[in-house]
């Protein structure tokens, strides 16, 4: 337990006195903050319009300005988020600090561990940031807050499994590019499978909306909680977690 | 302390190491000399327990280590070759890591900082940025993480590779400071520095060990010349030296203007003419103005062992 907080204590320090940090919590910022504003604007303006109308009863807060930021924030995680955790491991596999690191009398498992809360550190940190949104809203309207609460909930699982799949490419390489470019392209596929759900008849259309990120995401967003959404995104970060460690200790097999 | 068994590793098709025994004793610095490429860090990683043998054991005070890594790099302090440290850290923050990655209780961190602070001179760069410091500094911070936690053996490999001549005496003095109580595997391949530090030497080429003893044996090895200055005339000088018994081949060399003759006198199955030599040119009248034993150098004795590998 002290390895794990010793290594997350030097990972976080390690991003809070370099610019990473600052930068994407930056640019995560202005790009959540545009996405925020622009719901919100859109929403005064059907307000305004179906105020003037008799029927206005399916205008909510929830539907038009929550709904639509989680599920940008998503989107931008998957592209913020290989930028996190690209260089976890591929920069100490290429300036040789692993080696001297796995030395020491530590588990592969502690290593893991350690930068994987290194990095959710920094993720919670990006997404606490925007609570300030549904604070706003809670201030001018009337948002639903087990909306709320859910939301951040599928944020949190997504962003756990992000990062596991972001180590696992990350163990893969010591080009932190290539760890980059991995897990970017491997977190777009997963988004991405659900959309031929519909072309691809029942049975495998069913299989692949399973295994979109996008689809599971979506109950979250809509203020749903079910256990297979949880459940899904648990395996995939054990799995990705598993694979990861499997990779670091594979050096020490090959004999 | 270290005992390597046969140590054979192949990665895919390429032999690194064939058949590679040796050990330390408890207190003892044993030098591994040899060219790049040759098969040390393959063996320094072996024991650090970064990748298993293909064949053969290495047990480090009495733990395997491969099956009991664990319990082998509790007791191991590690320098890698090139120094792979945090450069983007401050120097006393990096070691406070490692002493915790090494298992020193959080409440004794900063004694244990402090030692190996103050045992490395590195008190006055301690707030530093690692990646800033010279290379002597950024060298002596891999030896204190190394010295962390008071390991009872000690594996360096190339300390003091890009190092000036200062920096230079300054590892050594560190390193050799260690000698009695830590048992030290030390990776080098320049000579005069192994010769230096190490009560014994391993040399290894090719990916075998050809040769393990004290320097002075191996040096001892092979045959001594001796080395003259006489002022005196050359041709007589030439033919009383070859009259002495004992006397192989010459090789001479006249300075015209002072008419000093330098000799070098090969003996025949090394034996000890040196006083035979003195008398013979005293007698005949002649100044003798320097004479002294060549011993060959560590570096002819590894040259010719390594050469003859091939």
């Amino acid at each position: 337990m002290r390895n794990i907080y010793s290594i997350w204590k030097r990972e976080v320090y390690v991003y809070f006195t370099s610019p990473i940090a600052y930068v994407i919590l930056t640019t995560f910022l202005v790009l959540s903050g545009y996405i925020f504003y622009s719901s919100v604007a859109f929403f005064s303006n059907i307000s305004l319009q179906a105020s003037q109308m008799e029927y206005a009863g399916d205008i909510n807060v929830t539907e038009i300005v929550l709904k639509p930021t989680f599920r940008n924030i998503s989107v931008f995680m998957l592209m913020m988020m290989p930028i996190i955790t690209m260089k976890l491991f591929a920069e100490e596999q290429k300036t040789g600090t692993l080696e001297l690191i796995m030395s020491y009398p530590i588990r592969e498992v502690e290593l893991l561990m350690g930068k994987f809360a290194a990095a959710f550190t920094i993720f919670l940190a990006m997404i606490s940031l925007t609570g300030f949104y549904p604070a706003l809203l809670y201030k001018y309207a009337a948002p639903d807050t087990g909306t709320v609460i859910t939301g951040y909930i599928g944020l949190f699982l997504l962003g756990g499994a992000f990062i596991a799949m972001g180590l696992m490419f990350s163990s893969f390489t010591e080009n932190q590019i290539v760890a980059a470019a991995g897990s970017f392209g491997a977190l777009l596929i997963f988004w991405l499978l659900g959309w031929c759900e519909t072309f691809a008849g029942s049975g495998w259309g069913s299989l692949l909306a399973h295994l979109s990120f996008l689809k599971h995401f979506e109950n979250f967003s809509k203020g749903i909680v079910d256990t297979r959404d949880i459940v899904y995104y648990f395996n995939l970060t054990i799995l990705f977690l598993f694979i990861t460690i499997r990779s670091l200790e594979s050096k020490r097999w090959q004999r | 302390m270290i005992e390597a068994t046969r140590l054979t590793k192949r990665f895919g098709t390429i032999t690194a190491i064939k058949n590679v025994s040796f050990h330390v004793d408890k207190g003892e610095i044993l030098g591994f000399l040899g060219p790049n490429g040759a098969g040390k860090t393959t063996t320094i990683r072996i024991l650090t327990g970064l990748f298993p043998a293909t064949s053969g054991s290495a047990r480090i005070a009495g733990f395997d280590v491969f099956d009991q890594s664990i319990e082998v790099r509790k007791r191991l302090g590690y320098l890698p070759e090139n120094v792979p440290i945090y450069n983007e850290m401050p120097v006393s923050a990096y070691l406070k890591f490692a002493a915790s990655m090494k298992g020193v209780e959080a409440k004794n961190a900063t004694k244990e900082v402090a030692r190996v602070l103050d045992r490395c001179s590195l008190v006055p760069v301690k707030n530093r940025i690692i990646g800033k410091l010279s290379k002597g500094f950024r060298q002596r911070v891999g030896i204190a993480q190394a010295i962390l936690r008071n390991p009872d053996v000690l594996i360096l490999d190339e300390p003091t590779i890009g190092l000036d001549p200062k920096q230079i005496t300054d590892i050594r003095k560190l390193i050799m400071g260690f000698a009695g109580r830590k048992t030290v595997i030390l990776s080098s391949h320049i000579l005069p520095e192994v010769s230096m530090m190490c009560r014994r030497v391993a040399i290894i080429n090719n990916g075998r060990i050809v040769a393990i003893d004290t320097p002075q044996c191996l040096t001892g090895r092979t045959a001594d010349k001796v080395f003259l200055e006489i002022k005196g005339p050359e041709v007589e000088v030439l033919t009383r030296l070859r009259g002495i018994p004992g006397v192989g081949s010459i090789a001479s060399e006249i300075d015209q203007k002072t008419g000093i003759g330098r000799y070098t006198v090969k003996t025949k199955d090394g034996k000890e003419i040196r006083g035979t030599l003195s008398r013979s040119i005293i007698t005949a009248g002649w100044s003798l103005l320097e004479m002294r034993a060549v011993r060959p150098s560590l570096e002819d004795v590894f040259i010719r062992l390594t050469r003859e590998e091939r």
